[in-house]
């Protein structure tokens, strides 16, 4: 009962948050100067052509009944209709959604992979130059933004030891016989593992480079847990029943220390999102990123609409499922 | 015969300063199915005893000098992976604080067989078998419902019969009880001691049995050593010490024991010439040791 | 635990030094611009086109660090792209630092309504991708080191109000600000003279990482080709035209980007050292 009007409480949040973010993107985007009709027409296009296609838009009512026709569609799922695309703008966001999450959640498991390492490694070895070696590394990890890391990466790996593509999502060559967009989980289930080994050398970069900061987050927060529990009494009383170093760390100190972690995955993922924003630009990435950056030098407004919009969604229902998570974890709150 | 426990000359310093001992030669040993009692003030050194034996001292301390034999082995000698599997397969600890000797997040079930499993090589089956018959040793009515259980959901009381089953679950040859009563209620406490008596006696265990209260020490124990920082001021027999104790600061400590039958009695704290005296000897014990390195 | 400690703030006590006098190296770089660069960072000499940095076979030594593609010299043009990168910082850092830790002390002393309407606008904001809506931002206002810094202003103060908002709290339900409330003084005089020279510490730590976020998003928004003028040395601008011709002279891009990348880190250490040396736990 508890947990189901904490749920109910979280989606009305949700929602208020959500159509905050609308009416904000909304109206700030409304003060772009220029006119994006006329940016759309050849030169030499009458007044009369472009007050035609204007009013085709919509773009001669006022903001406010702008506003209302535009919210009354989202909620029927129609984000209207993309000015440089000329197509409407659903269809496009979910056509490049799949890749962003595909390279978000590799970046994802990326981070989780090696600061998960690290956390063990300085526990394993605490107090010794080890463990001071990764607070080194955590603490260059942290306080350099993803966009550097992405740009350190291409020179190291893309020029001076050219071992992965720092450019596109797949070897333009190879033929695809993918009807989804999700490549990676498609070239999966299709047994194409050549495709599927192509797609991650292409991901690897820029996954990489959105990972590095989190999985210093990971290690930072993790290992600082894990030490707190490694003083506990079950943690030194399983010491006593025969156990092995590594497997007291890993059994007996992880699942507790891992609860704060995972908190904090959750609000990180959500920037990890909001990088491949820039990301997939520096690596022509053709994810729902670089479908934005093109939006707003197109001045193509229901375009950035439907884009931010997608994001704000994703971030609160990140947030939600974490939330959500960790309550399932916990068997104080499981059994509350 | 040799014992089955035997410490010797052991003293332990804080890391990176030699000179800085909590435990100042330290010497006892014990038999088979024989109960002794450390015994001193908070900080007399007698919880780091019992951790040196396990092999689970702070890492902030380390052993400098001395031997402990468990059986035949001597565990200075070992490599840790060897020692702890030792330690695992031999002995068992009995924590102070219930409350957080149990993992949080695991059912009570893995918790008492685990080692059965992983350590000792038995089927899942057996160990299961035995944890259930261990619940029932330690007096509890429902073994079914509380191996399902988390710890949070079992009263101070339960969790400690709980450690106790645990800790009696591999037939130990040696057990210590880390102020094994101190965290639980005054009620509880009596029950919890003459369990542990109980299945002392069933299983024939030695037993170092920590404590700062002489009158527990009377009721479970056989022989008794005095502790006061870090160093072992009087070892004596049980009825021998309650008779009359040797040494000063004994009878002071014996003295500031609050008797029920005699209210009026002083409940001063320890003579300030007794610590004197004592603190002297421990700074003369220093003196001897490694002749000042 | 002494030992412990005492490295501790050795360590701290370093990289506060360390990371102080890249800053101030680069600061007076900055500030003396005009006078310690060798060149004139706008200047083209088609035919010193793309001359590699001095060690390398083929260098001019009048350039040290070499020329990018249009013949520009690469050393001045990093002297003068600090000269932006630190006034975005300075200004759109303490802008972000006031705007900020204003609403934050709000929030976190007043509490009621006014918590919940800059909380619920801080969740809203945290909805967007930074970076997107700072470009956003940009189209909208126009380029310029004007509309950069007002973009990080509107995307960043969030970082300043969750913090000084959660110490404010803390803070207020201290006790000297209960025997202030007993003794009867007026609540923004509490506000001004209890609690806020209690949260200073934070924000100043605070701000030191913002000035190196502010770097950050200059650089972005450059390499976005959204900044300034295409024309003016940037470091963003510069790392953007070196990632074209990174097979061909790579200098153009290292350079930038290792002061860049020193930058920035230098920026978040002074933070979190200067963050330690205020830890009265740590003192």
């Amino acid at each position: 009962m508890k947990l189901l009007r904490a749920i109910l409480l979280r989606l009305a949040t949700m929602s208020v948050t959500l159509i905050g973010a609308a009416v904000v993107v909304f109206f700030v985007i409304r003060i772009v100067p220029g006119n994006p009709i006329a940016m759309m027409l050849p030169p030499g296009a009458s007044e009369d052509d472009i007050a035609r296609l204007t009013a085709h838009y919509g773009l001669d009512k006022s903001i406010f009944e702008q506003f209302v026709i535009w919210l009354g569609g989202v909620f029927q799922g129609d984000f209207g209709t993309s000015i440089s695309l000329r197509q409407p703008v659903m269809p496009l966001v979910l056509g490049r959604l799949p890749a962003t999450m595909e390279l978000a959640i590799f970046a994802l498991v990326i981070a989780v992979v090696i600061g998960g390492a690290m956390a063990l490694t300085g526990v394993r070895y605490r107090a010794t130059r080890t463990e001071t070696a990764i607070d080194v590394a955590n603490g260059v990890g942290l306080s350099i933004p993803d966009f550097l890391w992405a740009l350190i990466l291409i020179v190291l790996f893309g020029v001076l030891m050219p071992v992965f593509h720092i450019s596109g999502r797949i070897s333009p060559s190879l033929d695809l016989p993918f009807v989804t967009q999700f490549y990676v989980f498609e070239s999966i289930a299709r047994l194409r593992f050549d495709l599927w080994w192509d797609l991650l050398k292409h991901m690897f970069m820029p996954a990489l480079a959105l990972a590095i900061p989190l999985a210093a987050i990971i290690s930072q927060l993790l290992k600082q847990s894990l030490k707190e529990t490694m003083h506990l009494d079950y943690v030194t009383l399983s010491r006593t029943k025969g156990y092995g170093e590594n497997h007291v760390i890993v059994s007996e100190a992880l699942p507790n220390a891992v609860l704060p972690t995972l908190t904090l995955i959750g609000v990180q993922f959500t920037f990890l999102i909001g990088g491949t924003v820039i990301i997939e630009r520096l690596f022509s990435y053709e994810g729902l990123g670089n479908m934005a950056i093109d939006a707003v030098i197109n001045r193509d407004l229901p375009l950035i609409q439907g884009i931010v919009i997608v994001f704000a969604l994703l971030f609160t229902v990140i947030n939600l499922i974490v939330d959500m998570t960790y309550a399932l974890l916990n068997p104080r709150l499981r059994h509350a | 015969m040799s014992a089955f426990l035997t410490v010797d000359n052991l003293s332990a310093s804080i890391r990176g300063n030699i000179r800085q001992r909590v435990l100042r030669s330290v010497s006892f040993s014990i038999d088979t199915g024989e109960v002794l009692g450390l015994v001193g003030e908070s900080g007399a050194g007698k919880s780091m005893i019992g951790k040196a034996i396990l092999g689970i001292l702070p890492s902030a301390v380390e052993v400098v000098e001395g031997e402990i034999q468990l059986d035949g082995h001597n565990l200075m000698a070992m490599k840790q992976a060897d020692r702890r599997r030792l330690i695992g397969a031999t002995a068992a600890l009995i924590p102070q604080d219930p409350l957080t000797a149990l993992n949080p997040s695991r059912r009570i079930e893995p918790q008492i067989t685990n080692r059965l499993v992983d350590i000792l090589g038995w089927s899942k089956r057996d160990a299961r078998l035995r944890a259930l018959e261990l619940l029932d040793e330690v007096h509890i009515d429902n073994p079914e419902r509380v191996m399902g259980s988390y710890p949070h959901e079992l009263s101070g009381g339960m969790r400690q019969r709980v450690l106790i089953a645990s800790a009696f679950a591999a037939n130990p040859k040696l057990v210590v009880a880390d102020e094994p009563t101190t965290a639980l209620d005054v009620t509880v406490q009596k029950q919890i001691l003459r369990l542990i008596r109980e299945l002392q006696t069933r299983h024939e265990t030695a037993m170092v049995f920590v404590t700062h209260d002489l009158g527990v020490v009377s009721k479970v124990c056989q022989r008794l050593s005095v502790l006061y920082g870090g160093m072992v001021v009087e070892s004596s027999d049980v009825p021998a010490f309650f008779g009359g104790p040797g040494h000063a600061y004994s009878r002071a400590l014996l003295a500031a024991t609050p008797k029920y039958t005699d209210p009026e009695a002083s409940l001063l704290p320890v003579d300030e010439a007794v610590i004197a005296q004592v603190s002297g000897e421990v700074l003369a014990a220093d003196e001897g040791w490694r002749h000042g390195a | 635990m002494l030992d412990g400690r005492g490295t501790l703030k050795r360590r701290a006590g370093a990289r506060l030094w360390l990371s102080g006098i890249w800053l101030g190296v680069m600061a007076l770089l900055a500030l003396f611009a005009p006078l310690v660069s060798p060149h004139d960072p706008l200047t083209q000499d088609l035919f010193a086109g793309r001359l590699p940095p001095f060690w390398v076979e083929g260098a001019d030594p009048a350039y040290l660090l070499g020329t990018d593609s249009l013949g520009r010299d690469v050393l001045s043009r990093i002297i003068h792209g600090a000269r932006i990168a630190f006034s975005v910082a300075l200004v759109a850092g303490i802008a972000t630092a006031l705007v900020g830790s204003l609403l934050g002390l709000l929030a976190g002393y007043m509490r009621g309504w006014v918590d919940v309407v800059i909380s619920r606008l801080v969740d809203i904001w945290m909805a967007f991708p930074p970076v997107l809506f700072a470009i956003l931002l940009i189209a909208v206002l126009g380029t310029g080191l004007t509309s950069i810094i007002i973009a990080i202003v509107v995307i960043d103060w969030t970082r300043f109000c969750r913090v000084v908002r959660a110490e404010a709290m803390n803070q207020s339900a201290m006790d000297y600000v209960s025997s202030a409330v007993v003794a009867g003084r007026p609540r923004m005089d509490i506000l001004w003279r209890e609690i806020l020279p209690n949260v200073l510490p934070t924000i100043v730590a605070l701000l030191t990482l913002e000035m190196g976020i502010a770097v950050i998003v200059e650089a972005i928004l450059s390499f976005v080709n959204l900044s300034i003028s295409s024309d003016a040395p940037t470091w963003g601008g510069m790392i953007a035209e070196g990632r074209t011709s990174i097979y061909q002279a790579w200098w153009v891009l290292a350079f930038p980007l290792g002061v860049l990348f020193l930058t920035v880190l230098s920026f978040s250490q002074f933070g979190e050292g200067l963050k330690d040396r205020f830890d009265p736990v740590l003192r």
